[in-house]
């Protein structure tokens, strides 16, 4: 089994040879290398850039992957369960709606607390 | 076992050649079409039509200066390229173009290889598709980059839970996660069928994880000039673009995979009606483009989360107890 | 199977390697980003055990989703998104001296354990069969990660509101 990813190895090596070759071989030897301070200097619509733009996001974001995070384990549970569905019969489905409800009371908690918002 | 490797490099080199072809071919497409649709002609001047115009077109961006921004990060703006563009085609490895075929007496599989968790490999590989973004935008130190990539991948991961949950429903019926076994599961009714609402909760967020429109907010050239990789020239800006374009190929395959039979269907060989379905797929993702305006970012969101997320869960819900019932 | 084992040295060099970044680097964005390749590292290794599905859940989850959140969290911190963060501090020894007695403990632990450890490795795919074992044997487990998961989310929740208001 773990032979069959062998060739995705092979399929990955392939891939990183091919944008290696052309940016660094191909490319380089093709193009021109003029670089001044003008042209080096970070692109603000033609304005001088004003401060870095390393700067301080909004939680907003951190909510978003933390429940992404919750919901995606989850997902990684269902999966397993759906395969096995045929076997397994209307036990399991109460099993993982009883499971799914759980979560869901998350959800509802995150979209009642405004989480969900993009203000 | 000699034999045997020098089939695989023979494969993978023709799978790979064929998709980088689709690719370029696809910006061609798109243009004509596009143009097609606001009656204008597209691309008319290079070739027959323009069809030279893709090998122009690469041709110029290799000439063209390698730009990097002296503020930038520099490993990691050198890196974002290559993280960007091989999630976007390592996903063919495990994608099945056709059963199989006898060439001089030998038989051979119809792809790369087929792991039992094919579909679950391919969401593990596009969950890093979102890294390419992420590194550019903050390697090139530049706000319109960072704003684009925060957007982007606040977008991908919202859109990826439903697209994960939306196959569920396919998977319960196919009782497999190998991609090949899904097809075969297929060969007496196409999964789209029995799974309408999953089929269109799958597309909605296929068009959302590849960025394009209605769903390009991380590229909205009216507000962000052009997003993640403004800060980016020659040929790594052509990687970006391929790793777009491999994308739309990837979720089109994998929608024809799950829901539209893969390689099945009568009298005309199985490769050309995965490729045909493949570009009816392709096809629409082009006629979004050109007929939907672009959405708010709380209005994709919000969709996103209030409503893709409750109806997916639904759909197992009901396809659960349907099975269950009978 | 000879090709095995450079292969696995191979991942585990990618693995301490982008670990010892993610622990010393000095650009905590690449930290970041190293640990991604850390998780890579190991993810490689569940598939040379056989262990495929454990492998893209390790893609998934932690690649996919914690580090992006860890991404997140940096990015939502000021002024440590850009480089040069102090990296150690005073409790050095201290942290060295557990670190290492864990260390110890982990080896003198393999080294009387690895007999005893009867590895059987499955002969087809394994996902069913985790599909039915958790629906079966481990349910209440299973439940209980629910409860967890539940908890987490509020948890989380009042914390980053808090910080807000």
């Amino acid at each position: 089994m773990a032979a069959d990813y062998a060739y995705v190895g092979l399929f990955l090596l392939v891939g990183i040879l091919f944008v290696v070759f052309t940016i660094e071989v191909l490319s380089r030897l093709l193009r021109p290398s003029r670089p001044n301070p003008e042209k080096l200097s970070t692109y603000e619509c033609g304005e001088r850039p004003i401060g870095g733009s390393w700067i301080q996001f909004h939680v907003r974001y951190y909510l978003y992957a933390l429940v992404y995070i919750v919901f995606a384990v989850e997902t990684v549970f269902l999966f397993p369960w759906a395969v096995a569905f045929h076997r397994l019969g209307f036990f399991a489905f109460i099993e993982m709606m009883i499971f799914i409800a759980i979560l869901l009371v998350g959800l509802a908690y995150a979209w009642k607390k405004g989480a969900l918002e993009w203000v | 076992m000699f034999e045997f490797i020098i089939i695989m490099l023979v494969k993978i080199a023709v799978v790979f050649g064929a998709l980088l072809l689709t690719v370029a071919y696809l910006t061609w497409l798109e243009r004509k079409v596009i143009g097609d649709i606001q009656v204008r002609l597209g691309p008319m001047r290079v070739g027959y039509h323009g069809l030279l115009q893709p090998i122009a077109d690469g041709l110029k961006l290799l000439f063209k200066e390698d730009i990097i921004p002296a503020e930038a990060d520099r490993t990691v703006y050198l890196l974002a390229p290559l993280v960007a563009i091989i999630p976007a085609l390592i996903s063919f490895a495990v994608i099945p173009f056709g059963s199989q075929v006898k060439i001089l007496g030998r038989t051979i599989d119809l792809y790369i290889t087929d792991v039992n968790i094919g579909i679950l490999f391919i969401f593990a590989v596009a969950s890093l598709g979102v890294y390419g973004i992420v590194l550019a935008g903050w390697s090139s130190n530049n706000k319109y980059s960072l704003l684009g990539a925060m957007r982007s991948s606040a977008q991908m991961i919202s859109y990826e839970l439903s697209m994960g949950l939306s196959i569920v429903g396919v998977l319960m019926m196919a009782q497999s996660l190998s991609l090949v076994q899904i097809v075969k599961a297929q060969s007496v009714v196409w999964f789209i069928l029995l799974q309408p609402v999953g089929f269109l909760i799958y597309l909605i967020c296929a068009v959302a994880e590849t960025n394009r429109a209605p769903f390009d907010l991380p590229e909205a050239e009216t507000e962000l000039v052009a997003g993640f990789h403004v800060e980016y020239s020659s040929m790594k800006f052509a990687l970006f673009f391929l790793a777009e374009y491999a994308n739309i190929v990837t979720v089109s395959a994998l929608a024809t995979t799950l829901f539209l039979g893969g390689w099945q269907g009568p009298l005309l060989p199985p490769v050309a009606w995965f490729l045909l379905k493949v570009f009816a797929f392709i096809f629409l993702f082009v006629w979004l483009r050109a007929t939907l305006p672009r959405f708010r970012y709380d209005q994709l969101m919000g969709f996103g989360w209030k409503v893709l997320l409750p109806v997916s869960l639904a759909n197992i819900l009901v396809t659960g107890l349907i099975m269950a019932w009978r | 199977m000879s090709i095995e084992l450079p292969v696995f040295y191979f991942l585990a060099a990618i693995t301490i390697g982008a670990a010892l970044i993610v622990v010393l680097g000095r650009n905590i964005v690449h930290c970041a980003f190293s640990l991604v390749l850390a998780f890579f590292g190991v993810a490689g290794l569940y598939v040379l055990l056989d262990a495929e599905f454990l492998a893209a859940v390790q893609v998934l989850i932690y690649v996919g989703g914690i580090t992006i959140l860890l991404l997140f969290a940096i990015m939502l911190t000021s002024r440590a998104s850009g480089p040069g963060v102090r990296i150690l501090n005073e409790q050095l020894g201290l942290s060295a001296l557990i670190a290492g007695g864990l260390f110890f403990l982990l080896i003198y632990a393999l080294w009387k354990g690895i007999p005893a450890l009867a590895i059987k490795v499955p002969t087809q795919a394994n996902v069913p069969t985790i599909g039915r074992v958790l629906m079966t044997s481990y349910v209440l487990p299973f439940e209980v990660a629910s409860v967890l998961l539940l908890a987490a989310l509020v948890g989380a929740l009042i914390l980053a509101r808090k910080e807000k208001d």
